[in-house]
């Protein structure tokens, strides 16, 4: 692409900036003071789930400086500080990649949400869910103790919701937090959008269109040489970074008919497409897996709607067989600490059990844009990982140990406290 | 009653073959029954329910063996037998035991065989799974207090969910109205069989429930969308308070008016008798004279019986009784405990805000619902025998539902107090021994002792109390309904599966069996794959499996 004015190679320069985060992290990764405190950590003895699909038993990870350093049966880690994981289980942090942690404290009281950019405008594609996340959330430390490590940070409300961020769930500032303040954008072409299915395509493609002239001439705009758009500037700007293949498009649709209009579209405009919910997504499971497209389904979908009237507890498992890329997410924001019961029950429908934990580990990042760093154990990402107390998916079992960029995160929470406080009735 | 007053009179009167001179005697009033209000038309109970009943399908004898039986009272038989004959549970024993013949014979081994799970807070039916603004009937939210609507009459046999609740395991759901109203209305029991009606399903003799909420959602409909009454929590419990007040103006009334009448009948009764002694007098004399034939004093008798007949014994006219008024009845049956109060409440303060208005108008509450905050008042529910229907981890969804832990269940169950884990959700409703098992983990982990046997009690015996059906439902005991589930792995397992589930002794539901709902009819459903080959319990593949990569750069 070029550049035809300073002022429009500074935008593209921060557009790539925050789309690519793992190219060119911004905000800076984990704050230097945390990294350099925390000390060198080797867990021993573990059976460890690699995200990939590879099981290694009795095997040792080491963590140092926030990322993986070693990882295997036979590795030594001098200096380091040796955790016994015999008999447990390690897996790569969990990704719940369709959350609102951070943006809702209270479904129910507005005062609490920052989700959505409010307002009649059905494009949003300008607003960033990283310019409200609140890393004080009381629902962090929850989820975590769940063995979540990461979040995707999602809009939602209007066509074009605005873009996403990736936060791990450590930090005392969103800067901390954010390692992607943008990304992906995220579109919802299902029911509920204002004049139903057909208007949503019409806007979307008028949209991109405009974004498209608007790349083309920007200088001309600029100059007010140029026809109007129907979008904002920062919208624009926004798409632009989508059609440059920076952004992810999270296509969230439920329907068939419509997953196939999100392909349609996104071949139409070269678009890198991610299918979100997508209750009937195993009715074109062939066109999904032809077009290399991941698809984050909730498995815990029902026949809530008539977009949704092929949901089936096994979509999941349909969708893997026929060689789509398949991740999980509960939708929920509080709900999320149930991200690996849900993954269970996809399991529980037919999802073989390796799928199942790639689907909320390495599918979640990888269609994110975030693969590069997040998603799997292996050396040189980030050490984001869980030790539990027995098979991840199963309700008794229980994180021991959750690791964010190499270090130790605690466990108690708001839940905690009270449950302490109540533990004995003082009256 | 009026009526029978005047029966056969002429008939007597000629049999005494001196009509016109002795009179007739008084119709019989001899044990004036004491008025009561009768019981409302509409009631669930009686016949209509009966012939639920009676449709139960005739299905041989089912013989279960091998299996782990989990009985639902705490118990566990490691290798048991259990037969199901007649729609009862006929046997429960340790180790095999012969079939009677003609059975349906099933090999348990490694299964496990429960109760059919029952949840007491379900709007399966009147929120049905297909969300659609022409099938929604859940609150009726014309009114905060609506006491006279009932869920039966909205109920709606095709919703997809009961089969999947079925599918989860669930035999029984007691069907509520929502929680917009500070009274919604009436709450009926029944089980998951497919019916034509409400009235088909609805388990007989159960008694209704009565659906009252505390705290936001009435508030929030009334208050902050309308600009009505209730706006504030004061507002809620006044609201109540006034209804209660009426009804128990009502019971009165009923109660004067069962005084009146029995006054009135008392009186017909005596003057009666006084009019029968007379009459009986005359009949003794007017015998005498005919055997004697004496004029004297028979004349100066027979004239005096002609100058002063005896009047017939007045007839009162009877005592209006009080206008019919289902919605405030159904809260006088509340006070009288033949509805059972089941109240939507999440914060301590709101729980016992309720218990004290309880007793100040006089009702029991039988469980709180949702009640995120029971913690915290544990020992008080406990001693008032409140049942706690609870969920296991979800919370933060709005202010009330803020301190809610998912030690919630384990603490209540600890203190001697019963927790029940309910759904209220088409979602949740598919998984409550998943619940069931969340909620028992999360004490194990922060140190509560919580056995499966408590934990299972959750879902089987404690809802079964709490709906007032525990004499026929909730445990795996001879006599009771054959309402169980046979399940692939421990219920406690997220990879758990409800092979089969009987309901009265009917097959209810076999996994891969096409659904029974007729929405779902040419939805084009696809045949239902095999059963996974061993989901879980964690078997980790010996090779690597290679995954599909997603598309797009990493």
């Amino acid at each position: 692409m070029k550049a035809s004015s300073p002022a429009l190679a500074l935008v593209l320069v921060l557009i790539a900036a925050d789309a690519s985060a793992q190219k060119n992290p911004r905000p800076r990764p984990p704050a230097a003071a945390a990294v350099a405190e925390a000390p060198a950590l080797m867990f021993v003895g573990a059976t460890v789930h690699t995200g990939t699909g590879e099981v290694i038993t009795d095997a040792s990870v080491v963590v140092s400086q926030g990322k993986i350093t070693q990882i295997g049966k036979n590795v030594s880690a001098p200096g380091a500080q040796t955790v016994s994981a015999k008999g447990m289980v390690i897996t790569p942090g969990l990704v719940d990649p369709l959350t609102a942690v951070g943006l809702v404290e209270v479904d129910l009281e507005d005062s609490t949400h920052d989700d959505h950019q409010g307002g009649a405008d059905p494009i949003r594609a300008g607003f960033r869910a990283a310019d409200g996340y609140n890393p004080a959330s009381v629902v962090i430390p929850v989820i975590r103790a769940e063995g979540l490590t990461s979040v995707g940070v999602v809009p939602r409300g209007g066509l074009f919701s605005g873009q996403s961020a990736w936060a791990d769930l450590d930090g005392a500032t969103a800067a901390e937090a954010l390692a992607g303040t943008a990304t992906a954008l995220h579109v919802h072409l299902g029911v509920g959008a204002d004049g139903g299915h057909a208007t949503a395509v019409l806007r979307v493609r008028e949209a991109f269109d405009d974004a498209r002239a608007f790349q083309k001439n920007r200088a001309g705009w600029e100059r007010n040489q140029s026809r109007r758009f129907a979008p904002s500037r920062l919208d624009l700007e926004a798409l632009v970074g989508a059609l440059d293949g920076k952004l992810p498009v999270v296509f969230h649709v439920d329907r068939a008919a419509d997953i196939l209009s999100a392909l349609a579209l996104s071949r139409e405009l070269q678009l890198r497409p991610v299918i979100a919910g997508g209750a009937e997504a195993w009715k074109v499971a062939r066109e999904l897996a032809a077009a290399k497209v991941p698809v984050l389904v909730y498995p815990f979908e029902q026949v809530t709607s008539f977009d949704a009237i092929g949901a089936r507890d096994d979509n999941a498992a349909r969708l893997f067989a026929a060689g789509v890329a398949v991740g999980i997410s509960t939708g929920a924001t509080h709900g999320a600490r149930k991200l690996r019961q849900v993954a269970g029950n996809a399991v529980r429908a037919g999802l073989p059990y390796e799928a199942a934990l790639a689907a909320i580990t390495r599918v979640p990042a990888e269609a994110l844009g975030m693969g590069g760093r997040y998603g799997t154990l292996a050396v040189g990402k980030v050490a984001n990982l869980v030790v539990w107390s027995g098979d991840p998916l199963e309700l008794s079992t229980r994180a021991v140990e959750v690791v964010i960029r190499g270090r130790k995160v605690s466990l108690r929470s708001r839940q905690t406290a009270l449950f302490e406080r109540y533990r004995t009735l003082s009256r | 009653m009026p009526r029978l007053l005047r029966l056969a009179v002429p008939a007597l009167a000629l049999a005494l073959g001196c009509a016109g001179t002795v009179p007739p005697p008084a119709p019989l009033l001899a044990q004036a029954p004491r008025p009561i209000l009768p019981p409302p038309p509409w009631q669930l109970h009686g016949s209509i329910a009966e012939g639920w009943e009676g449709k139960i399908p005739a299905s041989p004898p089912v013989v279960i063996h091998g299996a782990t039986l989990m009985l639902g009272t705490g118990k566990t038989i490691e290798r048991g037998t259990i037969i199901l004959d007649k729609g009862k549970i006929a046997v429960v024993a340790e180790g095999d035991l012969p079939a009677p013949t003609g059975s349906i014979v099933i090999d348990g081994t490694g299964k496990f065989v429960t109760p059919g799970l029952i949840d007491t807070h379900s709007h399966i039916g009147v929120n049905p799974m297909i969300g659609t603004v022409g099938g929604e009937d859940t609150n009726e939210a014309s009114n905060p207090s609506t006491p006279e609507a009932l869920t039966a009459d909205a109920f709606w046999t095709q919703d997809p969910s009961i089969e999947r609740a079925v599918a989860g395991g669930v035999t029984a759901v007691q069907v509520l109205p929502g929680s917009a109203n500070l009274i919604g209305g009436r709450a009926f029991t029944i089980k998951l069989r497919p019916g034509a009606s409400a009235r088909e399903m609805h388990v007989g003799g159960a008694p209704d429930g009565l659906k009252m909420a505390c705290g936001e959602n009435p508030k929030r409909v009334y208050g902050q969308e309308r600009h009505g009454a209730p706006m504030t929590r004061m507002g809620n419990l006044a609201g109540q308070r006034a209804a209660f007040l009426k009804a128990r103006k009502l019971r009165e009334q009923w109660a004067r008016w069962s005084d009146e009448e029995s006054r009135r009948l008392e009186g017909d009764s005596r003057k009666r008798a006084t009019y029968d002694a007379k009459r009986e007098d005359r009949v003794r004399r007017d015998a005498y004279c005919h055997q004697t034939g004496e004029p004297d004093p028979c004349d100066t008798w027979r004239k005096q019986w002609r100058d002063q007949p005896l009047e017939d014994p007045p007839v009162s006219q009877p005592v209006a009784p009080p206008d019919r008024d289902p919605g405030t009845e159904t809260l006088v049956a509340a006070l009288e405990g033949r509805v059972l109060v089941h109240v939507h409440c999440y914060r301590a303060d709101d729980m016992m805000a309720m218990l004290a208005l309880a007793d100040e108008v006089g009702f029991r509450v039988r469980s709180f619902h949702h009640a995120l905050e029971a913690y915290k008042i544990r020992d008080v529910l406990a001693a008032r025998q409140i049942a706690v229907s609870t969920w296991s981890d979800w919370w933060g969804f709005k202010m009330e539902s803020f301190d809610g832990i998912p030690e919630n269940a384990a603490l209540v169950s600890e203190s001697g107090g019963r927790a029940v884990i309910h759904s209220d959700s088409f979602e949740g409703i598919q998984r409550l021994n998943q619940e069931a098992s969340k909620a028992m983990a999360s004490g194990r982990r922060s140190g509560i002792d919580v056995s499966e046997g408590e934990a299972l009690r959750w879902v089987t015996s404690n809802p079964a109390w709490a709906l007032g059906v525990d004499h026929r439902m909730g445990s795996l005991e001879p006599g009771k309904d054959a309402d169980v589930v046979l399940w692939s792995h421990s219920p406690f397992s997220v990879y758990a599966l409800a092979e089969k589930v009987w309901i009265d002794g009917a097959l209810a539901y076999e996994r891969g069996k096409p659904p029974w709902s007729d929405f779902e009819l040419g939805q084009e459903p696809p045949p239902t794959p095999p059963l996974p080959a061993s989901p879980g319990p964690f078997d980790p593949p010996r090779s690597p499996v290679l995954l599909p990569s997603p598309g797009g750069r990493p």
